[in-house]
């Protein structure tokens, strides 16, 4: 149950088809078009319990087009790349500028600023992986997990590879495509004891499947993550330190993103509106953003709008020291694009590392999270409440596990009162950091 | 055969196989491919969906998408196994391949034939038709200008406006080798407003909007650019002067209608039958026995007319139903789709659900809500000394295997000495489902349902979905707030 799939000749056809759409909207009268184009192929296997449950093959493409006449924008697009798709893609967006407003600030990035070279990023390992072999792998990955002592049973464990293309191209005469890959495994299982069942996961992702954790590795891991979770009890309300596990630092880099980004202050919809040059964070504290690195999650040498991706300083030694915009964003704000449309890519921070046990120690008595629920995040005012489980501390040390309460605060505060850094980086995503320790939020459980 | 059946067919068998050179016999043959050696069950999923999008901000319609989307899902079953494979091309070549990728799950078994069709002729609980061509452009345009004027008129301290307006029209078509053959035709529409409020330097947000399955032109005639604009200012004004929410255990007043997201994460997703067959579900192994309070009833209802989470066929070809998952605090039912009913030995009720022709069915909930009670909302206020009362909600969360489940206030008040004083600051509420059940002391005459706004998550696949509740009072639930 494999099925063929040659990037480079994907690649060059979404090429074609991305030029034949800008060629077809300009003559139709557009006076500046864009175009994205991506096909994306993978396999995904899922097994519980020994056997197996699910085996997907999946095929997704899309084209989408963006024209301008004047100022005016439409945009359209369809899963049909064939040729008579097009066409209805660009005709109905071309209909669509008819009635749309005009808008001073719309348009294509500045020509100048279109990336020029494309350099190779490393970022595709296709994995020549049959159902089987993938079975197999997610078999020794579950099996690791319900070995362990106290599993009760698992809620399956999955493997999945995909690779694709995609293009973009505008009437600039701006053209870049890019292949990539992305491999995952991951394990989820369930352990009972007398006030209940609990369940949690780990997993592994890399763009190269060379990268990726060995299988028992991630088993053996979910099954320890599942267990400690066990008896868990509800803290005492009240004020404390929190210690956030690395996946859910990486979550409040996010919410940080999230509030510099230029839709969010054009639409005065950020807590960070007007603070740029501001000390938001300690002055060790330092976020870059690194778009070029080889073999990284989030890697392109070109932004959404065709612009070249450069190195960018988020925050230096604690102080705001860009916006995350696009060429439109930009244009809202008066300022120049930062190369971030359609986000943020690689983010490393540079801060003095600590170890787990020191930054507990220094803890004292507090919570450390692991787990977080829900969407309690209020990008207009920084306002932070969120359902939690994780570990009860008290004289630096970890005691018992915890659950069912809440962690509230506000995100300002919390980045003000960041005071420990750990060392234990999460590489798997495309925002690497250690655990962070904030120095007071307001705890809600019994 | 009822009297819209076969033009539903028609219409879908137009939409979707003519194109491609198909027809309904072709689908046989289609069939054929996906029930190879040891396939017990295959189904055939055709879609098509027509999407339409406009977004106003700073007082002009700057943004407008059009999507088309589409192609068929093939899905082969043999035990408790699934094979699947799609492709956004609707022809004899695409229903081979994938048919043969699906069936390839397993490699040998006895080969079954798949039954001759039998058209299901469910009632309609929407009309079939495209949502998108009762409006013209320049009346789309004109509603959004609308929410934009009268928002702005409504508080100087409104600083920005945006609304959106979409809709989406949908023709699905099922085969499945159990002999099913199933037409819909699905309608969505919503519009929506959003406000930013500025006062002495302090910034809130406020929000309203809703929809169902009905045309653009309802929307219109409805008025709700109108009132959701005046919705959106109002509750943007009670959060500017919220004060901080309170931290701990206390009472808490659920108001009527949308608050009902409740139900949805605290009992409906662990009475899916995916997670109650694979006994993950906190609530599994449980039928017949108290989960909740005497007097809560919560039921999932895909019948409603014309509502968001309605649907005339789930996405099996099974009717939808309404379901009675728990009655006077007894759980009574499970949501089931073909696969988790087979294998637990009970009846598909119409929870069959997928995002779209590239995602595998499974159990999902359609309008879920709980019934009235007796109480007159006024006395539930009365009886609470200190507590919070919550009218509007953000999104939530379930840990359908613990029980825990979160839901977020974006619109809240206290309660002192049994009346609504303050707006607090939003914040997460938390508990445990069948134990926050239990705690379910009042339940209010004024069962409402929401607007129309609900997309639930699971597994990674959004679905359209409604809730309701009367207003509610829960004896103790945990909130997130900051003044310990």
């Amino acid at each position: 149950m494999t099925q063929a799939f040659d990037a480079v000749a994907q690649q060059s056809l979404l090429e074609t088809r991305a030029e034949a759409a800008l060629a077809l909207a300009l003559r139709l009268g557009a006076d500046a078009c864009e175009v994205g184009a991506s096909v994306d192929q993978g396999v995904g296997v899922n097994v519980r319990e020994g056997e197996v449950e699910t085996v997907e093959l999946s095929r997704d493409q899309g084209i989408a087009v963006t024209v301008y006449v004047g100022q005016r924008k439409g945009s359209a697009s369809s899963t049909d790349a064939s040729e008579a798709s097009i066409r209805d893609v660009v005709e109905k967006a071309m209909a669509i500028a008819r009635y749309t407003g005009e808008d001073p600030a719309s348009g294509l990035a500045p020509a100048e600023l279109m990336a020029r070279e494309l350099p190779d990023l490393d970022v595709h390992h296709p994995w020549a992986l049959s159902t089987e072999e993938a079975v197999e792998l997610a078999l020794a990955c579950e099996n690791a997990g319900r070995g362990q002592a106290g599993i009760k049973s698992s809620d399956g464990a999955g493997l999945s590879s995909g690779e694709g293309v995609r293009v973009y191209a505008n009437s600039h005469g701006f053209l870049g495509s890019q292949r990539g890959s992305r491999h995952s495994l991951s394990c989820m299982l369930i352990a009972e004891d007398e006030h209940g069942m609990q369940r949690d996961y780990d997993y592994t992702s890399a763009r190269d499947p060379r990268e990726l954790l060995a299988p028992e590795a991630v088993g053996e891991s979910a099954a320890r993550r599942t267990l400690r979770r066990l008896g868990g009890q509800r803290p005492a309300t009240g004020r404390m330190p929190v210690l956030f596990d690395p996946s859910l630092a990486s979550g409040l880099v996010g919410s940080f993103l999230g509030a510099i980004a230029g839709g969010a202050l054009y639409r005065q919809s950020s807590f960070l509106c007007d603070r740029l040059g501001d000390a938001l964070f300690p002055e060790w504290f330092s976020l870059q953003e690194k778009p070029r690195l080889m073999r990284g999650m989030a890697s392109s040498a070109f932004d959404g709008d065709g612009v070249a991706t450069r190195d960018n300083v988020f925050i230096d030694q604690g102080r705001l020291a860009s916006y995350m915009l696009s060429a439109y964003s930009a244009r809202r704000l008066g300022m120049e694009t930062t190369g971030n449309a359609g986000g943020a890519r690689n983010l490393r921070l540079t801060a003095p590392l600590e170890s787990q046990e020191a930054l507990l120690a220094r803890m004292d008595r507090g919570v450390l999270v692991t787990e977080l629920m829900g969407q309690g995040v209020n990008g207009v005012t920084g306002d932070y409440s969120r359902g939690a489980a994780g570990f009860w501390v008290e004289n630096g040390r970890i005691q018992h596990p915890v659950e069912e309460f809440t962690i509230a605060g506000n995100l300002a505060t919390m980045f003000q009162g960041l005071v420990g850094v750990g060392d234990d980086i999460d590489t798997r995503g495309s925002i690497h950091t250690g655990s962070w320790l904030i120095d007071e939020m307001t705890v809600a459980g019994s | 055969m009822t009297s819209h059946t076969q033009p539903l067919l028609d219409q879908a068998a137009e939409a979707l196989l003519t194109p491609g050179g198909l027809d309904l016999d072709a689908l046989d043959t289609g069939l054929g491919h996906a029930m190879g050696a040891g396939i017990d069950y295959a189904d055939l999923y055709f879609q098509r969906s027509w999407h339409e999008g406009w977004v106003l901000e700073d007082g002009e319609v700057k943004e407008a998408s059009y999507n088309i989307d589409g192609g068929v899902g093939v899905r082969s079953l043999a035990g408790e196994k699934t094979g699947f494979a799609y492709s956004n091309q609707i022809s004899m070549e695409a229903l081979a391949e994938t048919g043969r990728t699906a069936a390839g799950i397993v490699r040998s078994g006895r080969k079954v034939d798949a039954a001759p069709r039998v058209v299901t002729a469910p009632a309609a609980r929407y009309a079939g038709i495209d949502p998108l061509a009762g409006l013209s452009a320049d009346e789309k345009v004109a509603m959004l200008k609308e929410a934009d004027r009268v928002a702005r008129a409504a508080d100087p301290s409104v600083s920005q406006v945006s609304a959106s307006l979409t809709g989406v029209y949908e023709v699905v078509l099922v085969r499945a080798s159990d002999g099913t053959l199933a037409a819909d035709v699905r309608p969505l529409v919503r519009f929506n407003v959003s406000v930013i409020a500025v006062r002495d330097g302090r910034r809130e947000r406020g929000s309203a909007g809703g929809g169902g399955r009905y045309p653009m032109s309802r929307l219109r005639d409805e008025n709700v650019a109108e009132r959701f604009a005046k919705e959106a200012v109002r509750q943007a004004l009670v959060n500017l002067d919220a004060v901080d929410a309170p931290a701990g255990q206390m009472p808490v007043v659920l108001g009527a209608g949308w608050p009902g997201i409740l139900l949805h994460e605290a009992v409906g997703h662990g009475l899916e039958g995916d997670f109650n067959r694979k006994g993950s579900s906190a609530f599994a192994g449980r039928m017949g026995e108290r989960v909740a309070a005497p007097g809560v009833t919560v039921v999932d209802d895909g019948t409603l007319a014309d509502r968001r989470g309605s649907l005339s066929v789930d996405d099996e070809g099974t009717a939808t139903q309404c379901t009675t998952l728990i009655e006077d605090g007894i759980l009574t039912g499970y949501m089931q789709d073909k696969l988790n009913a087979r294998l637990m030995g009970m009846a598909p009720t119409g929870n069959a659900r997928r995002e779209s022709f590239a995602h595998m069915p499974m159990p999902r909930m359609t309008n879920t809500y709980m019934r009235a009670g007796q109480d007159d909302p006024a006395d539930i206020i009365k009886s609470v000394s200190r507590g919070i009362y919550a009218v509007s909600f953000g999104g939530g969360q379930v840990d359908i295997t613990s029980g825990k489940f979160v839901f977020s206030a974006s619109e809240a008040y206290l309660i002192e000495d049994g009346r609504i004083t303050a707006p607090v600051k939003g914040a997460t509420l938390i508990g445990n489902g069948p134990e926050a059940m239990g705690r379910v002391s009042m339940i209010g005459h004024d069962l409402a349902l929401d607007t129309g706004i609900g997309v639930c998550g699971k597994e990674g696949q959004g679905v359209p979905v409604g809730v309701g509740q009367p207003t509610l009072k829960l004896d103790e639930l945990t909130v997130g707030g900051t003044q310990s």
